[in-house]
């Protein structure tokens, strides 16, 4: 049980916009000719946290983590293979199709790449019409107009509407992206690394304009990047994640400069930092992360863990409140956590 | 296992002990002639690396900083491409005349290169042992028995353990890291005097990142190779390097050492990137917590028949008729620091 | 994870509008490099470039345009006989001469041009119909669904054309339409295969996910998002089967297995003459079979610069 009881709570007071309790996503592997299973990739085992509204949680973590398939399974896109998801409330994992049509407007997702992202035969106004047109929403002329005006939201001319994908550089397809995720006016959008295929001038210039959303329009986003100084700019509570569970998760100032998870140590210690004179003490991990196919037992990151002991290795370490909204999943901070 | 090592030194000073550089560009330029028009990818760069010395080549997608290595190596494509005047030398010597028979014999052994994609730079259907010891059988003509104990000990050299299993391995039966810990291990294999590195961690993990930067910058040191560094990463540009060179637009904009550089950037692209950077640290105050990210407005130029003048003008606060009518000229504003700039006092209030 | 950070300079402005069908290939154009500014332009943009292409272009219009025409071009009726002169060489009054029936030659090549074009293109828009649909269909629904589709497929492309056409004939009789399907049916797998795996690719690609996000849907993302982005491949396989349908025709027809009598068709008019003939009026032979070659030729000439032209790895990147 990667979990201890009661899941992580967002931190202002009024209700979550999303909330996910315990959302295991397991891939099965079929092999020969009758599609036989023969094991299961864990990609998410196990994972809780909520989302205010208004608020921003960054969700970091290296390749295989599993950040991406969260996304994906908040947003239905995924078969989940227990859990919930309670996008205001509403569970909308066992949702039928019709049921679902309603929640897709409250939540919608970014893609990191600016370039397979957009349909590149129909034409960006298009684009960003397609969920009204989908959803029923307005006459044509009125769909026209509320396209120009989410346009003129995410920084494009109305002028562009008729102009094809390919047309537009990356930072401009990437607002293309943005303004079709707000126009049913979703009260949570999900990033799933927006600006990683970005150069960092352009990186940017998407990061004030979500940010300039947020501050208008008090919208949430689940924010799932590997790059920690972007997560840290732009969220208010981050959680870590490694190997299909949450290790740490607390608020943005607390985990950088306070981590008490020896991965995010880790992680925040291999991060290049762009001063010449910093001199900081740097944790350098050994080895690969290990195979979500097989992760190993008790605590997942016990192989590569420099104040490993006996018995990280068999049992896994349930996420608990280690210091006040402070969440960390190690044997190391559980007799603190005891003691508070 | 992993372990936690000592705080970590400052980028060592520049060696005194070497009089001339190891490696000399000048004046390099490469150029492409497509059915568009004239794409300079390469326009007039000039730069020098000493023995033991650690170079860095920063600058975003499209810059000219990869196809300026390449240009080093002569493995421009040649139908649309060519190096179109320049010199590059290698211990003094031309290597932009040589023959090619010659140049194939310094490429993997004076001069190699570690690219960004581990994948794809490495053959998928022979094994690491196999492309390994080719390098050794190459040019130091070794027997395939001494070019396999040699590869071993390389493999060995770049931390991958259990090396004598890996020899029988596929590229694909490797993580990323190991990928890329063993392209560095065949390019370090005939202990070159230059290594170029185009964007080695990019495309890896950050754990694994600093894991690969850590292994080459030790076998660097040990072997006193001179590494020129290609990155778009200011960060690593800041841990690894001891000078930094800046491009933009096929041009150099910067030279300055690393501390220089992050200190007092004397470009307003090198200064306007450094601020749309988010940081994990706050930079001693100099780039203070704002809510907002310095944007450089418009985007990166497409290369291809650029309008005279400098090519950052369009972008630029401070561009005035004088940065459109030419490209200005690579001025020394400090010691060592080079900035082609007419405007560069103006970014601290003067001017 | 990738971090590559991707080229974020702009393409090239057309200053071609998206508006209308033409939009998609005028972008396809651009892509390929192409700076145009209207209709004409383009087309001499395309002769320069790809010569052969459009020389070919230009042979297979002619030849639509003759069959459209073909009362107009031909004067003379392609069925009546007049046994008085028959075998007469080539001259004015009858330009291709005439054959052993005394029917003007010139008139029924033309009106075989009719024919051969109306079953070439008729077989391949089957075959590309159905072939669309099943492999969109196939790609898209995937599971056992998929599986069983694909045995289908193979089976049917394990079909000889020439067997397929005899039992055809032997049981409904020969006819235009029963020669279309005959045609039709053996090459519809590869359109099959190749629609489905283009939908296998592009049903992965995020812009399919977020139709998916926002509640689209499957009917409408297959037939909206996948569909018209794999348009490339199948106009490429339609063109160049072009030629091979027109080909096969010609030797169904030549067999008796094809169009039957009244039609007048290249392939029959060979198999009529050319053993008893070819010596003694060699115009018989001759003109059938350049009809043959040239309408073959100019269909694979187009075919392959339909090809260059919308292939993606013409195309130069941004």
């Amino acid at each position: 049980m990667a979990e201890g009881g009661t899941m992580v709570q967002a931190s202002t007071a009024s209700a979550p916009i999303l909330e996910v309790a315990q959302l295991k996503v397991h891939f099965p592997i079929l092999k020969g000719i009758f599609r036989r299973k023969v094991g299961h990739v864990y990609a998410v085992d196990g994972v809780s946290f909520s989302v205010g509204p208004g608020e921003t949680l960054g969700l970091v973590g290296e390749s295989g983590c599993g950040k991406t398939t969260v996304a994906r399974a908040v947003m239905r896109l995924e078969q989940s293979t227990a859990g919930e998801v309670r996008i205001n409330g509403h569970d909308i994992l066992p949702m039928g199709k019709a049921e679902l049509r309603p929640y897709r407007r409250e939540a919608q997702i970014i893609f990191q790449d600016p370039f397979s992202s957009l349909n590149p035969r129909m034409t960006a106004g298009d684009i960003v019409g397609e969920p009204l047109f989908v959803h029923k929403m307005g006459n044509k002329k009125e769909r026209l107009d509320e396209v120009a005006s989410l346009f003129d939201r995410v920084g494009l001319r109305p002028s562009q509407m008729n102009s094809l994908p390919h047309q537009f550089s990356g930072g401009q397809r990437q607002r293309i992206g943005v303004a079709r995720a707000l126009a049913l006016g979703p009260k949570l959008i999900i990033g799933d690394e927006p600006v990683s295929a970005l150069d960092v001038s352009i990186q940017a210039q998407i990061i004030n304009l979500l940010m300039d959303l947020q501050e208008k329009t008090n919208i949430s986003f689940l924010f799932i990047a590997h790059d920690l100084a972007v997560v840290r700019h732009i969220s208010h509570r981050v959680a870590v994640m490694y190997l299909g569970r949450i290790v740490e998760h607390t608020d943005k100032k607390t985990l950088f400069t306070d981590p008490l998870h020896p991965y995010t140590e880790a992680l925040l210690s291999a991060v290049p930092i762009p001063n010449p004179t910093l001199r900081r003490k740097k944790l350098v991990l050994q080895g690969d992360v290990p195979s979500p196919i097989k992760p190993p037992p008790g605590c997942h990151f016990h192989t590569r863990c420099p104040y490993v002991m006996d018995q990280c290795k068999v049992e896994c370490p349930p996420l608990v409140e280690v210091k006040s909204g402070h969440w960390a999943a190690c044997h190391l901070r559980q007799p603190e956590a005891q003691a508070t | 296992m992993s372990q936690i090592s000592d705080v970590k030194a400052p980028s060592t000073p520049r060696p005194a002990a070497a009089k001339t550089p190891v490696l000399e560009v000048e004046n390099l330029s490469t150029y492409f002639f497509t059915r568009q028009g004239i794409v300079k990818a390469v326009d007039d760069v000039s730069f020098s690396v000493f023995a033991g010395e650690k170079l860095a080549i920063v600058g975003e997608s499209g810059c000219g900083k990869s196809m300026t290595a390449l240009s080093v190596l002569r493995l421009v494509p040649n139908p649309p491409g060519r190096i179109v005047a320049g010199r590059v030398l290698l211990d003094g010597k031309d290597i932009l005349k040589v023959s090619e028979a010659e140049m194939r014999g310094m490429r993997g052994n004076q001069i190699s290169m570690i690219f960004q994609e581990p994948m794809t730079s490495l053959n998928p259907v022979w094994s690491i042992g196999n492309q390994l010891s080719e390098a050794f059988m190459l040019h130091q003509n070794l027997s395939q028995n001494e070019a396999l104990e040699k590869s071993i000990e390389m493999l060995r050299l770049v931390k991958i353990p259990e090396p004598e299993r890996r020899m029988s391995e596929y590229p694909h039966q490797l993580s990323g890291g190991m990928r890329q810990r063993a392209m560095t291990a065949m390019a370090l294999a005939c202990k070159p005097k230059v290594l170029l590195a185009d964007e080695p961690t990019t495309a890896l993990d950050v754990t694994i990142q600093a894991q690969i930067l850590d292994i080459i910058l030790k076998l660097q040191e040990e072997l006193g190779t001179a590494v020129v560094l290609i990155t778009h990463d200011f960060g690593v540009v800041a841990e690894t390097a001891h000078r930094v060179i800046v491009m933009y637009g096929g041009k150099m904009v910067e030279e300055a050492t690393a501390e220089e550089l992050f200190a007092r950037p004397l470009h307003p692209y090198t200064h306007g990137l450094l601020g749309a950077m988010p940081h994990l640290d706050s930079m001693d105050g100099r780039w203070p917590e704002a809510r907002r990210l310095q944007e450089i407005p418009g985007m990166v130029p497409a290369l291809v028949n650029l309008p005279k003048g400098c090519t950052f003008a369009p972008r630029c606060s401070f561009a005035t008729d004088e940065c459109r009518a030419a490209f200005p000229p690579r001025v020394e504003k400090g010691p060592g620091h080079y900035a082609a700039c007419w405007h560069s006092d103006r970014l601290y209030g003067g001017g | 994870m990738s971090a590559t950070v991707k080229n974020d300079a702009v393409a090239d402005e057309t200053g071609l509008g998206a508006n209308g069908g033409l939009g998609e290939f005028k972008s396809d154009l651009a892509l390929a490099g192409a700076h145009v500014k209207n209709r004409w332009q383009m087309a001499w943009f395309l002769t320069k470039r790809f010569p052969l292409g459009m020389g070919g272009f230009a042979v297979v219009i002619a030849f639509c345009l003759v069959a459209a025409f073909a009362p107009w071009v031909a004067s003379q009726d392609p069925l009546s006989t007049n046994p008085g002169i028959s075998l007469a060489k080539p001259s004015w009054d009858h330009l291709m001469g005439t054959d052993f029936m005394g029917r003007d030659l010139f008139s029924r090549v033309v009106h075989g041009s009719k024919t051969s074009l109306a079953v070439g293109f008729g077989s391949t828009f089957l075959s590309v119909l159905f072939g669309v649909l099943i492999g969109l269909a196939s790609g898209y629904i995937g599971g056992w669904f998929d599986l069983v589709v694909q045995r289908f497929i193979d089976m049917l492309q394990s079909l000889p054309t020439l067997i397929l056409a005899m039992a055809m004939a032997a049981a409904m009789g020969p006819s235009l339409t029963n020669t279309m399907i005959a045609i039709a049916v053996p090459r519809l797998p590869r359109m099959a295969r190749i629609m489905r795996a283009n939908t296998l690719y592009l049903r992965e690609l995020p812009f399919v996910d977020a139709a998916k996000a926002m509640g689209m849907g499957e009917f409408r993302i297959a037939l909206r998002h996948i569909l018209p982005n794999s348009l490339a491949p199948l106009i490429v396989m339609a063109s160049t089967g072009l030629g091979g349908a027109i080909l096969v025709e010609a030797s169904l027809s030549f067999l008796g297995l094809g169009v039957p009598e009244p039609y007048p068709s290249w392939g029959r008019m060979l198999s009529e003459s050319a053993a008893e003939y070819v010596r003694t009026a060699p115009w018989l032979v001759l003109f059938p079979g350049i009809a043959i070659s040239l309408a073959v030729f100019a269909t694979n000439l187009l075919g392959d610069t339909v090809r260059d032209l919308l292939d993606p790895r013409e195309r130069t990147s941004n």
